[in-house]
């Protein structure tokens, strides 16, 4: 039947919309092993694995990479338990000032983040809280909960209330529904929210210029190369890095959920 | 008989009163959570309001903690009125310009992929979704470089002129696509345009096919099926997307930092006079815009079924 077949141009299109949302992202690859150093010539003069020997030695890349991680730890885990803790509630029950939560909920990612940032910015100058670890992960936290509570709360409508009726008529308690019934049948999904708040935490940048102080995670680290480069080179290198620590979380979030009726990503 | 009962444990005791009083477990559920956004986030927004009533002293640079409107009526001032202005237009430029590309990509993942090309599609767009913001504007910094693959291109295939020509448009040109708007428009649009193809993708997937087969019965051509039947039914997801792609480029400030001919835009504004200027609450005042006009967009996003659509 000639509706099943799609137009040419229509394929063209869609296939060319693809390629044009990938192929920058495989440009850089191609930069990190550039023997150019000052500019951004196209095509590359030579290739060279030095850039990577550079950056390996550079104690500033490190620390970036360890507050980086360090944050996007810490935030992730909070992230989890809170998201957790609001998504049982809201796939539970009705009650009164619900619709409310939920816009609550998703408002830290539905406004833009330089409204988060500064938000916070002036909450911890108001109150003389001074710029730290703490006040990042604080920030990172807040626009963690709802990818958690995202795929929380999906796996939760999906799952029937029978199964937790018939662990409490078999004798457990409230502990061991959890321990053995529920945490068993959310584990992917939250496992999947974990990784894809990891990914956001990890390459998080306009919020954390606002909270993080004289500190550079890698994106900060990043950033300032950009504006002021110095190596850059080294820079490709960096950004490769941080394109594999987010692809990866975000591929495996992928693989976890996608026999769901809720694929993990499609609610950034 | 005596029926020998294990003691009751405290998990049990607890477990016996949370099925007696449900509401006790959903607060205590809540609770944590509900603290953390409320006294966090809900809280920092009002300190951010409250510091754009705020004003500050001309002479000694500081923040005067006294209610006035002084603050707001400075954001008319030409200068950041214009900021304000050239903001919107981005904005919704960059809206059209995700419309008109995510489109083909929204429509064939809905209607014509399957299988193994549905996966691919949802990999295609998620991917991009998800990846490293900062890579993927560093990625196009590379790109529209005066030196970089672009130019590259256009100078192998003898298109220079295009290229140049689009350069020397007044306004919106500049030395290099990397300087010029339309670099700036470009990278948004890129950077944006997943957010745009995921609920339009929802929409036209909710889209049935014998609706689309009724209007070719029926004599339509193609792009009366286009006009008069695809692009209504979509259009709560396109309105859902354009949320997205609106109110990210509003926000941002760092796309306008590193492409562009440093021209202002309210992102940067904030980011600016919160720091190097110090003036925090013109910063604040510059922060409401993007609430307001994102709260007007909502109400009105709402009204036509966009929700429905997310």
């Amino acid at each position: 039947m000639r509706s099943d077949q799609a137009p040419l141009s229509l394929k063209i299109a869609a296939i060319g919309g693809l390629l044009f949302l990938h192929l920058p992202i495989l440009l850089i690859f191609l930069y990190a092993f550039t023997t150019e150093e000052r500019t951004y010539a196209f095509p590359p003069p030579g290739l060279t694995l030095h850039w990577f020997s550079v950056a390996w030695n550079r104690p500033d890349i490190w620390e970036a990479l360890a507050l980086s991680v360090k944050v996007a730890t810490a935030a992730t885990a909070l992230a989890m338990v809170l998201g957790t803790l609001i998504s049982a509630a809201m796939a539970q029950a009705r009650f009164f000032g619900r619709e409310q939560i939920s816009l609550l909920i998703i408002l830290p990612i539905a406004l833009p983040g330089v409204i988060t940032g500064m938000s916070l910015r002036s909450a911890f100058g108001l109150m003389d809280i001074p710029f730290s670890t703490l006040t990042i992960i604080l920030g990172h936290a807040t626009f963690c909960i709802v990818i958690v509570y995202n795929n929380a709360v999906a796996r939760f409508r999906r799952l029937s209330g029978g199964v937790l009726e018939a662990s409490a008529d078999l004798g457990a308690n409230a502990f061991q529904t959890f321990r053995y019934i529920l945490l068993p049948n959310l584990g992917t999904a939250l496992l999947a929210g974990g990784m894809l708040a990891f990914a956001l935490s990890f390459d998080e940048v306009i919020v954390t210029t606002f909270t993080a102080g004289q500190q550079s995670t890698l994106p900060i680290w990043m950033l300032e190369e950009l504006i002021r480069p110095r190596q850059r080179p080294v820079t490709n290198v960096v950004a490769m890095v941080v394109f594999a620590a987010t692809f990866f979380p975000i591929l495996l979030a992928y693989y976890l959920t996608r026999n769901g009726s809720e694929t993990a990503g499609s609610g950034k | 008989m005596s029926a020998v009962l294990p003691a009751k444990s405290l998990a049990d005791r607890l477990t016996t009163l949370f099925w007696r009083k449900p509401k006790l477990l959903l607060a205590l559920l809540i609770t944590p959570p509900l603290l953390w956004l409320g006294v966090i986030y809900l809280g920092s927004l009002a300190a951010l309001l409250l510091q754009s009533f705020y004003s500050i002293d001309e002479f000694s640079g500081m923040v005067v903690p006294e209610f006035t409107l002084k603050t707001y009526a400075e954001l008319l001032r030409p200068q950041n009125y214009d900021i304000i202005l050239r903001t919107l237009i981005m904005s919704a430029t960059v809206t059209l310009g995700s419309v008109i590309l995510a489109f083909p990509i929204a429509y064939y993942a809905a209607r014509y992929a399957k299988g193994r090309w549905k996966a691919v599609f949802y990999l295609g767009i998620m991917l991009p979704l998800w990846s490293s913001y900062l890579v993927k504007v560093y990625a196009w910094k590379l790109i529209l470089a005066k030196e970089g693959i672009l130019t590259w291109a256009a100078t192998q295939t003898h298109t220079n002129f295009l290229l140049d020509a689009a350069l020397a448009l007044p306004g919106i040109g500049g030395n290099s696509l990397s300087t010029s708007y339309i670099g700036m428009f470009l990278v948004f649009t890129y950077v944006w345009l997943p957010f745009m193809i995921l609920p339009m993708q929802a929409s036209l997937e909710r889209v049935p096919t014998s609706m689309l087969e009724a209007s070719q019965d029926l004599g339509a051509t193609r792009a009366q099926t286009f006009r008069t039947v695809i692009i209504p039914l979509a259009l709560p997801g396109i309105i859902a997307g354009s949320i997205f792609t609106f109110s990210l480029t509003m926000g941002d400030y760092i796309i306008p930092q590193i492409v562009g001919n440093s021209a202002n835009f309210i992102g940067m504004a904030v980011y600016q006079l919160q720091g190097t200027a110090g003036n925090t609450p013109l910063a604040a005042a510059f922060a409401v815009i993007p609430i307001v006009i994102m709260l007007i967009y909502l109400s009105l996003a709402k009204r036509a079924g966009a929700f429905d659509a997310l």
